[in-house]
């Protein structure tokens, strides 16, 4: 079994980003720059898949910058066997990411295509079912445990409520939710191996779709302010509070 | 043109959310139209022909449709699209489920998890876990939405819609429900409770749970937790409030041992009164509380207990 596996170069969940001054976008002069923690999830699922002997190949895939170059580093040194990097300058939308991202299943032909359920800049959560749609895959999003049985992926998820667990037929595309794994760190000797591995880079442009954003953000602003509050000194303190100043309990 | 709402549901009941969601419609021009897609679902449907201002309610009533799996509920919102210059839906799981790949098939880019509405084609939403909130312009001749519900009010139960049953029949059949496991509570859910009390690292472990369930009985409140609290595995995962759990804005949001993570103040900080228990003096739950109590939230929570 061949696993495509998709990943994104997003800033570190560790820093607080801010809009420019001029509202114009967001600040990212100088931050530290890391691979999206579910895509991390992601690669480190496909990595089992082969340890645990169902998976032959597992393929890392990007579309981005050549920075980028640098993620795909990560998720060959967690276990990846080679990466590919679609390399565009124009900052893509989720559908244009899923065009291009067709264009690479076209071409690589995997059984299961596993990604994160959503980036943490744009939180947008749309990129794995976009691609399912745009193949004709059936999608298993918000996976919390996934298992292969013959020509079936049967995979339960996180819901509103609780769990469902569906089966849905390969290939398909799937998508990490957090409690699908614990991701492993990349030994050193990992690290110096993933710089031995094929990287190939496909021109975004010679997959032939259309990748104009549809978006236009017309600005980014900070978040309405909450102000810090009062501290109280007992819990009698409290429940007064409560009950006669803020009035949220009787 | 006219507005389509998804309905969330689970056949016999519409869930708020879907009331929130024809709140955030009324802000753009045409009718409102709800479709509840779903298998035996009459309950649902004669309650969604009540919410005020839907005009007509659509329902597709087919055992396809029983779990909302994405990939027969996106054929069937494809199919009755033309009509529909908005798509909207709940950012629920199932609408963040089904919507993209119905934008997908549709060709046009999705606007997830709007907060305000300007114009028919311009949004607000947060990124970077609520650090930023964009304002966005679409250029697609259809715009397909999911909604962040607590952004927008409930609309009332007091209205009476036409009711049009569909002919639809969507089943690709390369997908299957197997089973649910949906947690069994008396108490309200996380993302209509009026109350939530909340536990995190601080907790402990799981059983410490109990000691928040005592006041949340007496509050009528919701139970939730931390990330860091659903990875210590003390609670399961459907109680995390955050980034990536739910999002909510109750009229009282209690955070016990919750240091206050980015990932988590992005999914309350939006609550009417946030009150904050923790030893730690510095923590930054602190600087969105709007009553902290700095003490050990295994004396502080009993004692609350005893006093309401």
């Amino acid at each position: 079994m061949k696993i495509l596996v998709p990943i994104k170069r997003v800033v570190d969940y560790n820093v607080k980003v801010r809009p420019k001054a001029d509202e114009s976008g967001v600040d990212l002069n100088n931050v530290k720059m890391a691979i999206n923690p579910f895509c991390e999830i992601a690669v480190e699922e496909a990595v089992r898949l082969k340890e645990g002997g169902t998976a032959t190949e597992i393929i890392a895939v990007t579309v981005g910058s050549s920075a980028s170059q640098e993620q795909l580093r990560t998720a060959l040194a967690l276990g990846a066997d080679r990466a590919i990097l679609v390399e565009t300058d124009i900052e893509v939308e989720p559908l244009a990411i899923a065009k291009l991202l067709k264009g690479v299943v076209e071409k690589e032909s995997p059984d299961l295509v596993i990604l994160g359920k959503q980036a943490i800049d744009g939180d947008n959560n749309q990129t794995s079912q976009m691609l399912a749609a745009l193949t004709g895959f059936a999608q298993a999003t918000f996976a919390s445990e996934l298992k292969i049985e013959g020509a079936k992926a049967v995979v339960t998820r996180e819901v509103d409520g609780g769990l469902q667990t569906i089966s849905v037929n390969l290939p398909c595309i799937v998508s990490t939710d957090l409690r699908l794994n614990e991701p492993r760190y990349a030994s050193l000797p990992n690290i110096m191996k993933s710089k031995q591995k094929p990287l190939d880079i496909i021109e975004a442009g010679s997959l032939g779709v259309d990748i104009e954003p549809r978006n236009k953000t017309l600005k980014v602003s900070p978040p309405p302010v909450r102000e810090a509050g009062i501290i109280v000194e007992t819990v009698d303190d409290l429940v007064d509070k409560l009950k006669n100043e803020a009035k949220v309990i009787t | 043109m006219s507005i389509l709402v998804i309905a969330e549901h689970d056949n016999v009941e519409i869930k708020a959310s879907t009331n929130n969601v024809v709140t955030a419609a009324t802000n753009l021009e045409g009718d409102i139209h709800v479709l509840v897609a779903g298998s035996n679902c009459s309950g649902a449907k004669d309650q969604a022909a009540k919410i005020y201002g839907v005009a007509k309610v659509l329902v597709a009533d087919s055992p396809e449709y029983e779990h909302c799996l994405a990939e027969n509920i996106a054929d069937l919102i494809v199919a009755i699209s033309a009509d529909y210059s908005h798509i909207l839906s709940p950012a629920t799981t199932n609408g963040k489920n089904y919507m993209p790949r119905v934008s997908a098939l549709l060709d046009v880019a999705q606007i997830s998890d709007i907060t305000a509405i300007e114009s028919s084609d311009t949004f607000e939403r947060p990124i970077y876990a609520g650090n930023c909130i964009a304002t966005v312009q679409n250029s697609d001749s259809k715009k397909v939405i999911t909604v962040r519900t607590t952004a927008f009010d409930a609309a009332q139960n007091d209205g009476s819609a036409e009711i049009v049953d569909l002919q639809e029949s969507h089943n690709l059949g390369i997908s299957e429900f197997i089973k649910e496991e949906i947690a069994e509570s008396d108490r309200p859910e996380l993302t209509s409770a009026d109350v939530i009390i909340s536990g995190g690292r601080g907790m402990q472990n799981g059983d410490n749970f109990k000691i928040l369930e005592s006041v949340a009985d007496k509050l009528g409140a919701a139970i939730g937790a931390s990330r860091a609290a659903v990875d210590s595995g003390f609670v399961p995962n459907d109680y995390q409030v955050g980034q990536t759990g739910k999002i909510v804005a109750p009229d009282l949001y209690i955070a016990v041992g919750i240091s206050g993570a980015i990932q988590h103040l992005a999914g309350m900080k939006d609550s009417k009164v946030i009150v904050a228990i923790n030893k730690d003096e510095d923590a930054p739950i602190f600087q969105v509380a709007d009553y902290g109590l700095v003490a050990d939230l295994f004396t502080a929570v009993p004692e609350l207990d005893a006093k309401l």
